[in-house]
């Protein structure tokens, strides 16, 4: 277990005056303190850790945000930021001493512009809620993580969250023009706007993914895209992953850059097939998902391009989708994967490292002999395109001693991430999850780095305590302004 | 011009700028000095270049990444790139005509800009495919962000704190970028417009078209010309640019260009050159939302200058008299959109005496003291550079 620190007794001991003092900032019920009430908010979608929070604030305005981050800052009180709480690294996962600050009040739609391919929302209207808003005009948001119909756009803008499809539009970051932002003392700072590039420091840029560290986001300008004339999906299931993975290599290298390139392994294919009936080989070792987009003489021309080549690898079948039903057939079982795991498995932790693609056939060969030394069966999706992998460790919830190795397992997984190249994570973030593992891919002087940006920001550390940056080493000293 | 330190590698880069702050001496930070002329002059009695740190360290062109050393010349890059038939993906143009430099941009050079070209309106910014880099902070520190893998959310982003921050906050020393595959074939729909604001209206109904417009500019002429670029496989060009004819079909005139002609043209808007900026002119650049940029090209007209629409308007670069005046006015005009103006050239005098960049509010201007206090406690690295006594 991720050790948290110890509440200051002191501030328990002022919870009935902080949650009056809050409830003079957010009236009505928009303040919870009532220990019951508090219940639904004690994790996120890293449901092995729970803490009810000190209280809960849902702020309807910035100024309420503001107000709220202020007599914080001013009294010393610890502040957890909350979107949907779908984190599945437990980065919105609260402390007995932290005021959480919920944003799903704050669900407008505040503008969309067409012309200038721009819409301006609140931190708490979902992913897809965006695209909803614009798709009867041809256009989307193009950021699509797999939570989307529950995950708010604030969360995806603090965690930079990717999706099956950012191998071509990019992650959150990539989709941003502005910011609302709100510092830990109160002040509203509006960041980019309608325009591409602000000029001076990218503040857009340090903010997303900056997970809660730095201050909280109350409205977001993002792009718009005009949807694409239509997609759809091919299957391709080879023999070995190594084979797979060549070619993949060969789809990249011969110019083609699918919207999606998925790549489910053995004991994956065998889930979801039983889940989803999507018609998925049973004996291959590895299988593609490739979509692609256009027109459909278009999709028909990339689709026989990539037939080609997967040929070449000697395919134990190709599927190529005749109509936007069989994509969606194909795609079924894929998107259905976490569900399928969990039919199989009464608990799994997700993990979602990134490794340079050349390495995937010897990294499932090493997750492949962890799985048999841990006892822990193992499921592995990856955006193979992008190198991001997300392998499913099965394992018990009630038994104590399966998920301490399920995670012990999940983090010899990450560190064989960071060793051969890559990172340890590429979408979910760090969080509660992988904090204690930042030394294996920063050193002493490069975390100390990023914690006195951190401290320029939130010189208390108040906001969102105990994630990212292991515990031990204290917070840098400013130096004199 | 102040003595020139130019490493041979990192460490002794790295010992420089540790000798710089402990004698608490401001350094100017280069590459090759080709936008010596961009933001505001340095004064530094030396100068730390990244020139001799050279060479592509790793290029995987399966896996989209290329990293190389921050004083590799942009053209060494952009032909191994070729000789893989990959590209940059955010185009960044090359500055040697407008600051008369012959030298070429480096790789570090044009990152610490975050100067991106036509295909940023698509595609993204230079910042955006920074995935990883080394740089030494203003202690002599040397530090890595980010890493060489395409997707990757682990820790702070100080990659794109440091793209754009003109070497103030750190020197970077290797970089690596996302790259992609460069297209078979190129070709753009010219729509003859009468006036800005119809161009940019034909450009927005482009972009806002399913066909993936990746190139979107008003080239200035007789007629003003909407220029909307299509990049695929060939038979894909052929259809989409099909598509788009019967999209702008009400907007004016027709033309296709294709092949090099295509390619030629997009490299003059990458570069400004259909701006035709003067010796003696200013240029700036201005970065608005694109239904805005007629605005501009009014307010640079109303100054006795011209400009130069791209990003679909969105990217507006003035050139115009080099004076405080002129300035003041596409300051004001940027704001009027709540855009962000940048005095981009101008005679040492005037970008002395003004501010290049927009003023920031002072909460944030606060935060970025505290920020830069952070990465070069002792104020060494470009002191002037982008603000004056920052």
């Amino acid at each position: 277990m991720i050790a948290l620190p110890a509440p200051k007794p002191e501030i328990l001991a002022r919870r009935e005056e902080i949650v009056a003092a809050l409830r003079t900032i957010v009236p009505g019920d928009g303040v919870i303190g009532e220990p019951t009430r508090l219940k639904p908010y004690e994790t996120d979608g890293l449901a092995a850790y729970r803490q009810v929070p000190l209280a809960v604030v849902l702020p309807t305005t910035t100024g309420q945000v503001a107000a709220v981050l202020r007599y914080c800052h001013e009294t010393g009180v610890r502040v957890v930021p909350r979107g949907a709480g779908t984190s599945l690294s437990g980065g919105a996962l609260p402390l007995a001493d932290a005021v959480v600050v919920g944003l799903m009040r704050m669900n407008r739609i505040l503008e969309i512009d067409l012309d200038d391919r721009f819409a301006v929302v609140e931190a708490g209207v979902t992913n897809i809620g965006i695209t909803k808003a614009v798709e009867g005009d041809g256009f989307f948001y193009a950021p699509d993580p797999s939570s989307q119909l529950a995950c708010m756009i604030g969360g995806n803008v603090m965690m930079n969250s990717g999706g099956a499809h950012c191998l071509k539009y990019g992650v959150t970051a990539n989709n941003l023009l502005g910011v609302k932002f709100v510092t830990i003392e109160g002040e509203i700072i509006d960041i980019g706007g309608a325009h591409l590039d602000a000029a001076g420091y990218d503040w857009l840029g340090l903010i997303t993914g900056s997970e809660g560290q730095l201050g909280m986001v109350t409205e977001v300008t993002v792009r718009i895209l005009r949807g694409p004339e239509g997609a759809r999906a091919m299957l391709a299931a080879f023999k070995g992953t190594e084979i797979a993975g060549a070619a993949v290599d060969a789809i990249i290298g011969s110019g083609i850059i699918p919207v999606a390139l998925e790549f489910m392994d053995k004991p994956c294919i065998h889930a979801c097939e039983a889940f989803a009936h999507a018609g998925y080989p049973l004996d291959a070792e590895a299988m593609l998902i490739i979509e692609v987009e256009g027109s459909v003489a278009e999709q028909d021309d990339l689709l026989n391009r990539i037939k080609a080549i997967c040929e070449r690898f000697d395919p134990i079948s190709l599927k190529v989708a005749e109509s936007a039903e069989q994509s969606l057939a194909i795609w079924k079982g894929r998107k259905g994967a976490f569900g399928a795991v969990g039919r199989i498995s009464p608990d799994y932790l997700c993990m979602d490292g990134t490794i340079p693609t050349s390495e995937l056939p010897f990294v499932l060969k090493r997750i492949g002999e962890m799985s048999t030394q841990y006892g822990l069966g193992v499921a592995n999706v990856f955006h193979a395109g992008d190198g991001n992998l997300h392998p499913l460790i099965m394992f018990d919830a009630n038994d104590p001693e399966s998920f301490r190795k399920a995670e012990a397992f999940g983090g010899d997984i990450l560190k064989l991430c960071v060793e051969v190249g890559g990172c340890l994570t590429g979408e979910h973030g760090v969080g509660v999850e992988k904090r204690d593992l930042m030394t294996v891919q920063f050193t002493a002087r490069e975390l100390d780095q990023q914690r006195a940006i951190k401290t320029a920001f939130d010189p208390q550390w108040l906001l969102n305590p105990s994630k990212v940056f292991p515990l031990e080493g204290a917070p840098v000293p400013l130096a004199a302004e | 011009m102040s003595d020139l330190i130019a490493p041979a590698d990192e460490d002794g880069l790295a010992a420089a700028i540790a000798a710089a702050h402990a004698a608490r001496e401001p350094v100017a930070i280069e590459g090759n000095g080709s936008k010596r002329g961009l933001l505001r002059p340095v004064q530094a009695a030396r100068t730390v270049s990244t020139r001799n740190l050279s060479g592509i360290t790793l290029y995987r062109p399966a896996e989209l990444v290329l990293s190389a050393r921050a004083g590799t010349p942009i053209p060494q890059i952009e032909a191994a790139l070729a000789e893989k038939g990959q590209h940059l993906i955010a185009e960044p143009p090359d500055t040697r005509a407008i600051f008369g430099s012959d030298r070429p941009a480096t790789l570090g050079g044009i990152v610490a800009a975050n100067l991106s070209g036509p295909r940023r309106i698509t595609w993204g910014a230079m910042r955006d495919h920074v995935l990883g880099i080394r740089f030494v902070n203003g202690t002599g520190e040397v530090l890595r962000s980010g890493g060489r893998v395409l997707k990757n959310v682990t820790g702070l982003d100080l990659c794109k704190l440091l793209a754009g921050s003109y070497g103030t906050l750190g020197v970077m020393t290797e970089i690596t970028l996302k790259v992609l595959p460069a297209p078979e074939a190129t070709a753009t729909l010219l729509v003859a417009v009468p006036d800005a604001a119809a161009g940019v209206r034909a450009l927005s109904a482009g972009l806002g078209s399913p066909f993936g417009v990746s190139g979107a500019a008003l080239v200035p002429g007789e007629p003003l010309l909407a220029a909307l670029r299509i990049e695929d496989f060939a038979p894909s060009v052929t259809y989409r640019i099909g598509r788009l004819r019967e999209t702008l079909a009400g907007f004016g005139a027709l033309t296709t260009i294709e092949g090099e002609a295509s390619r030629a043209l997009w490299r003059d808007v990458r570069d400004a050159t259909p701006l035709a900026a003067q010796p003696g002119e200013a240029i700036w650049r201005l970065s608005v939302r694109p239904s805005a940029g007629p605005a501009v090209v009014a307010a640079a007209g109303a100054l006795g200058g011209r400009a130069l629409l791209d990003w679909g308007g969105g990217l507006a670069w003035v050139a115009a008299p080099a004076t405080a005046a002129a300035h003041a006015a596409l300051v004001a005009a940027a704001e009027a959109s709540c855009g962000a103006c940048t005095l981009f050239r101008a005679p040492e005098d005037l970008r002395q005496s003004v501010a290049v960049l927009p003023q920031e509010p002072a909460p944030l201007a606060a935060i970025g003291r505290r920020v830069k206090a952070a990465l070069d406690p002792a104020g060494i690295l470009n002191p002037g550079r982008m603000r004056a006594g920052a």
